[in-house]
This record gives C-alpha cells, sequence and structure tokens, in this order.
C-alpha cells in the first residue's frame, strides 16, 4: 500500500488501485490524484511521434496567405515572429518564439525520448531531468490558444482582402489534437512508479 | 467522531512536487531531497504568499497600459488609426462577427480581470486563515490555472496580422506598445497563479478542528 498526499491540500489518502482509463480524485477537494493507463504506451507513443509530423508541416508551409491586387504575402509561424523581431517588439517576439515554437517542439522532443524508451524496456537516459523539464513547460505550450487567434486573425482580413488559408493552418489544428489526445493518455505518478518502482515501506522510511 | 483529518504536515511528511513521492522529514527540519528523485523538498511552496502577491501587484499595474495603449496600429493611403483592445472588440462586434467579438472579449477582457480579482481573493483569504468555503476555493483556484493561458489570444491575433499585412505603403499594420503590456500580465499572472500553494487554503481550517 502506498500513501500519497494530495498535492492541493495535503490530505494523505491511500492509492487504490483503478480499472484502467479511471482517474482518482482527492475526497476532500476534489483535485485529480492520478489516472490509470495500463497499456497506454502505445497510444502514447502514436500520438507523440504523429505530433511531430504535424508539427514539421506546421513549421514548414505558410499558415495564412493574402492576396491584394495581385500581390501575395505569405505568413508562416517563424516568419510572423521574424516580422515582429525585425520591428522590435523583442519581448512580445520572444513570447510568441517561445509558446508557440520552443516549448511544442521540446515537449514533443522529450516525449518522443520518453515513450521510445520505456517501449523498448530501457530507463530513459537523464530520466529525473526530463520530467522535469516535462514538468516546467507544459504550461507554456500555448498551441490550441495560437490556433483561435489564427482563426480570429484570417476572420478579421476577410473584411480587408482575400485570404487564403494555407496547409499549416489545418496541420496546426491536427497539432492541437493530437496533443490533447497524447495528454490524456499518460499520467505524470505512472511514469514515475513504471521507470523507479518504491518499495514497500521506502516512503515510510 | 470528528476525528482531524491527516495531513502530510501534521504526520510530519513531504511531498514532492516532482515525482509525488511522500516521504519522511528529516527532524531538524534542515533542507531535503527526496529520496526518489532528488528534488528538493518543501512542506509548502517557499514565500509563497508574498512571492505570489509581488507578481500580482505587478501584473494589476500592467494591466492599465495594456488596456489604455493602442494594441495595434494600422497604417494606410487613407490615415493611420490605433486599436486598443477594446475598441478591437468593438470594431468586431460592428463589422457583424459578434461571435468574435465575445471570444475576444472573454479572452483578452474578462479573463484577465478575473484572474486578478480572483488571485487576489485566494491571496487574501489565506492570509487572514480564513476557513470561508475551501472547496469553492480550491476549485477557484483549478479554474484560474486552467483559463489564464487563453489571454494570450490578442497577441497572436496581432502577430499574425502584423506580418500578412504589409504590402508596402498601402497598408501596413504593426503591433502596439500594449501588446508588451499585455503579454507581461499574462505572464506574471500565470507566474503568481504557480507560486501560489492551494494547500494554504487548507491549512487554518485543519489548525481550528485541532484546536476543538
Amino acid at each position: 500500500m502506498q500513501v500519497i498526499a494530495c498535492h492541493e491540500c495535503d490530505l494523505l489518502q491511500r492509492e487504490v488501485s483503478l480499472p484502467p482509463g479511471r482517474g482518482a480524485r482527492c475526497v476532500r477537494c476534489g483535485a485529480q490524484l492520478f489516472r490509470s493507463h495500463h497499456k497506454s504506451l502505445d497510444r502514447s507513443l502514436a500520438f507523440t511521434l504523429a505530433a511531430a509530423v504535424a508539427f514539421i508541416v506546421a513549421n514548414a508551409f505558410p499558415i495564412v496567405g493574402m492576396e491584394f491586387q495581385g500581390m501575395r504575402n505569405d505568413a508562416t509561424l517563424l516568419g510572423a515572429v521574424h516580422a515582429l523581431w525585425s520591428r522590435e517588439m523583442f519581448p512580445v517576439a520572444i513570447l510568441v518564439f517561445l509558446t508557440t515554437f520552443l516549448v511544442p517542439a521540446v515537449e514533443i522532443g522529450v516525449m518522443s525520448h520518453l515513450f521510445l524508451s520505456l517501449k523498448l524496456n530501457r530507463r530513459p537516459a537523464g530520466f529525473t531531468v526530463i520530467m522535469r523539464i516535462l514538468q516546467c513547460v507544459n504550461p507554456w505550450g500555448m498551441t490550441e490558444v495560437f490556433m483561435l487567434g489564427v482563426l480570429v486573425a484570417l476572420v478579421k482580413l476577410t473584411h480587408l482582402a482575400s485570404v487564403i488559408p494555407g496547409i499549416a493552418i489545418w496541420s496546426f489544428g491536427i497539432l492541437t489534437l493530437l496533443f490533447a489526445a497524447a495528454a490524456s493518455t499518460y499520467d505524470i505518478r505512472d511514469i514515475w512508479t513504471r521507470v523507479s518502482p518504491v518499495s514497500r515501506g521506502k516512503g515510510e522510511r | 467522531m470528528n476525528r482531524a483529518p491527516l495531513t502530510a504536515a501534521t504526520c510530519g511528511l513531504l511531498s514532492c512536487h516532482v515525482c509525488g513521492l511522500v516521504s519522511k522529514a528529516p527532524p531538524t527540519g534542515e533542507a531535503s531531497r527526496c529520496p526518489r528523485c532528488c528534488g528538493r523538498l518543501h512542506s509548502r511552496k517557499p514565500a509563497s504568499v508574498s512571492r505570489s502577491w509581488a507578481l500580482l501587484i505587478g501584473a494589476y499595474i500592467m494591466y492599465i497600459p495594456a488596456n489604455l495603449l493602442p494594441m495595434m496600429e494600422t497604417g494606410s493611403l487613407f490615415g493611420s488609426q490605433e486599436d486598443t483592445i477594446l475598441s478591437g472588440v468593438v470594431y468586431l462586434w460592428s463589422s457583424g462577427s459578434w461571435d468574435l467579438a465575445v471570444v475576444v472579449f472573454v479572452a483578452s477582457i474578462m479573463v484577465p480581470l478575473m484572474k486578478l480579482i480572483a488571485m487576489t481573493l485566494l491571496l487574501v483569504s489565506v492570509q487572514r486563515r480564513s476557513v470561508w468555503l475551501p472547496v469553492q476555493r480550491s476549485r477557484l483556484y483549478r479554474i484560474v490555472e486552467l483559463v489564464g493561458r487563453w489571454s494570450m489570444l490578442d497577441i497572436y491575433v496581432v502577430t499574425i496580422l502584423a506580418s500578412l499585412v504589409q504590402i508596402g505603403s498601402l497598408a501596413t499594420i504593426k503591433a502596439g506598445p500594449a501588446a508588451l503590456a499585455f503579454g507581461a500580465v499574462v505572464v506574471l499572472t500565470m507566474f503568481s497563479a504557480m507560486q501560489f500553494d492551494p494547500r494554504l487554503i487548507w491549512d487554518p481550517l485543519h489548525k481550528v478542528r485541532t484546536r476543538e
């Protein structure tokens, strides 16, 4: 039996075994304590690798193009960041770059490394560092917000000129869904117990 | 049967914020590390309330220029126009896309304001060691964490518009100074929420019950 402390109200509770796909909530404050995913490694790996492909496509092709009096202008994500940078909006450019490019890229990279090593029954290299990076970086990935921002920008522009949705807008949409799907298949706590199981009573040493 | 609930803190246990392992605290209160992941262990996040307040006050200050300064500067042959966040919403509404106007209004005006108010409420109630509606306050904290990121919406809209609309001297769109202030509000409130320790909501409740 393992004791867990609720991360939101500190209540001590006993860990119970759950049927796959179910979650356990704290009895006092209702925070989610953990979820159980027993055979979900294949799924997490598949979603992560698919997200990597979608990410590459999303950044290699223009998100939207605009045609105005015979002139055509395309916007890619990195191109948009570069435009901000060249107009000396450095902090905003850095913020956009971090939240929509660097953080998702790091997340995809770290997660594929993690799931591939687990799939090959190896302890992932630099495991504790990786888990800490994943935890730090997680709130700052904002692909889904960016997706909504692109849609709002599109609608604003349709009043001015003819806009052509690019391939990347679809890949960003797919990327958003894949991120959500991958996140729902793994549980940080589950990975910790899988990689370094704690022997009985060690916690109360 | 009004036994006080057992928390990790009252049992002299520490839970690791990285891997979740519960381990015994060292006797003298010296700095300790998690036996599984070597992460630093704290019973509560250190200086949580003051750090959270500092970041929140910073966010309050930045909220003023974020709403008063122009977010977007549109220049064309017919003159230039400056849009604040609110006038952008009004423009969307009056040009017929009222649904988008609602989305932008909620994401860039209501959510940041609600977040500032909610964090203030949480911090004040924790400082006064209030035992008022802890379950609801926990839920409020969870909502604040969940919803905060959506305020970045307007920054992304401006980013895309600014990179698309550069048609020589015919029309250009530039991001205004409010974009910087607004980004700062979002980042500061996110950090403030991260620094806040939701377990503090429950601590006074526990003290009261043990005294009885």
